[in-house]
């Protein structure tokens, strides 16, 4: 049943595949995990904060979030982005935002509200008497945060955080929705260009495995070692 | 006179969204999709604009779009029913998915989480291996795979039956799914079994149990039980992930309120309607799910909460 696999249609494509494919997979990755985790972490502070407005809207948002498929929030953030862009500038008609722009912005605010769960958990894990302490040796909110309980929680929470950018890596392949060149999109684009889906589609199954697979032993390992020093 | 270049423009971009939908093609330019509908406004909502949502830009002016929630009881295109009922075939297409595919990701589920709590090596070994590799490839990755690769390898006649099937798309996605979540169900599955003191199974071993009489009549009672709530929220996974099946041209409800923007134009009624009746399904689920943990509750029996 391999007896005719055309292998050299891989072989033909790689570069394509990874220099523009694998790349913009990795970008978006890296940008959405960055600036999810940032977002992330200042809408945690929201919630766990003591303004009934300000932890109410921090619920809503990421209960929405969390409660949508992704491929949906792509299609409306895609369609959504024009009119914000107009809206900010000021402009007289929805301003230009191309898909992969787009993209990224869905997957910042996307993923913002499931790291913002995870830093809740790891908020939640550095003992209340750390921040009483900081706050009965004159330190403020934002010094006890920065100082105390922020870098604590990051390390508590770090196998998490990796573990969800592995979930966040194989979630990119749904840019495919938009006919954005990620790495899927480039394996499919060959696959229908030259009629080779089936050799496609299990390479690009077959580097995805491998990523992620090599990925997730190296959380497993981090996993073991952060858990001895606690 | 810019008007009508502009509405010319887009009788063209149309046309083009006449096309079949059961391949997704790139979508057209977003401003000429966008552009306010002349002529579509019969019953428009009052504050047609998207102050409510955004906030006014300066003084009053609009971002230009115009609202028209009336659009879902319009005919569609197709002649078949109105938009509100293309969307909620499209939300009995996403149940039906969901439930054939968590049957699958259920049952594979237990089998695959039991065998890794067995003493026998082999089982564990197995166990892993199933789920590594159901885990580390992406969803949309495996739906192409069932659907597009494996036909092609079954020998001859089958792969061209299959392919020939009606319901091909919504079976590739049933298998592509059940098994994408089967992976976590059993992950799931052998951390109730786990979680359980080391004592239950030695006691069943004790009163001369075999091990299938172990975990049917003492180990698994209490692992569904303690793992229920994760259960729910694998539940609800496999709902959102029906989604991604509209790329092989399962017609679910995202897939519907796509098309629905391309015939109609009213990009946000559509994709806000979509929306709304996820976070309705999803509400109506835990709530369920609720209530049916509290009925198969063991009185007196607190593990796990």
């Amino acid at each position: 049943m391999f007896s005719n696999f055309d292998y050299d249609v891989i072989w033909r494509s790689l570069p394509y595949l990874f220099q523009q494919g694998m790349a913009f997979t990795l970008t978006l990755t890296a940008i959405a995990t960055v600036f999810g985790l940032i977002l992330g972490t200042l809408i945690a502070m929201m919630r766990l904060s003591s303004s009934a407005v300000l932890s109410g809207f921090a619920v809503s948002y990421v209960n929405l979030m969390r409660s949508l498929p992704l491929v949906l929030v792509i299609f409306l953030f895609y369609f959504l982005m024009p009119y914000v862009g107009q809206w900010i500038i000021r402009s007289d008609q929805p301003v230009q935002v191309g898909a992969y722009a787009s993209t990224i912005v869905t997957f910042t605010l996307f993923e913002a509200a499931y790291f913002s769960e995870i830093m809740r958990a790891g908020i939640q894990s550095v003992p209340r008497g750390q921040v009483m302490a900081g706050y009965a040796i004159g330190l403020n909110y934002r010094e006890v945060m920065r100082h105390v309980v922020l870098p604590q929680a990051f390390r508590n929470m770090l196998p998490v955080i990796f573990t969800q950018t592995i979930v966040l890596f194989q979630d990119t392949s749904l840019v495919y929705v938009l006919s954005i060149t990620d790495f899927l999109g480039a394996a499919s684009k060959v696959a229908q260009r030259d009629g080779r889906l089936t050799e496609m589609y299990l390479f690009a199954a077959l580097v995805y495995f491998l990523i992620c697979f090599t990925a997730s032993f190296f959380v497993k390992r981090l996993q073991k070692r952060i858990s001895i020093i606690r | 006179m810019r008007v009508a270049r502009v509405r010319r423009v887009r009788g063209r971009q149309r046309v083009k969204h006449w096309l079949p939908l059961t391949r997704l093609e790139r979508p057209s330019v977003v401003r000429s999709t966008l552009s306010p509908q002349a002529g579509r406004g019969k019953k428009q909502w009052p504050g047609h604009c998207m102050g409510f949502w955004l906030g006014t830009a300066r003084g009053g002016e609009c971002v230009n779009y115009n609202w028209n929630w009336g659009i879902f009881w319009d005919q569609t295109p197709d002649a078949t029913g109105t938009y509100f009922g293309s969307l909620m075939s499209g939300l009995q297409v996403t149940i039906l998915l969901a439930l054939c595919a968590w049957f699958i990701a259920f049952v594979m589920g237990s089998l695959i989480g039991i065998m890794r709590t067995l003493p026998a090596r082999w089982a564990v070994f197995v166990g892993n291996a199933y789920i590594e590799m159901f885990r580390n490839i992406p969803l949309l990755v495996q739906l192409f795979i069932w659907f597009f690769v494996v036909p092609e390898l079954l020998p001859g006649d089958l792969g061209i039956w299959i392919k020939q099937l009606r319901n091909g798309p919504f079976i590739a996605a049933m298998l592509g799914l059940g098994f994408y979540m089967s992976s976590r169900v059993a992950a799931q599955i052998t951390a109730g079994i786990n979680a359980l003191p080391k004592g239950q199974r030695m006691a069943g071993t004790a009163i001369g149990l075999t091990t299938w009489q172990t975990y049917r009549y003492i180990l698994l009672p209490l692992a569904y039980r303690i793992i229920f709530p994760p259960l729910t929220s694998e539940f609800l996974n496999t709902i959102k992930n029906t989604a991604p099946a509209l790329t092989i041209g399962v017609l679910e409800l995202t897939a519907r309120a796509r098309s629905m923007q391309e015939f109609s134009f009213q990009v946000f009624e559509a994709f806000s309607a979509a929306a709304a009746i996820y976070l309705v399904l999803s509400a109506v689920v835990t709530i369920g799910m609720r209530i049916l943990e509290k009925r198969l509750a063991i009185p007196g029996f607190n593990e796990g909460k």
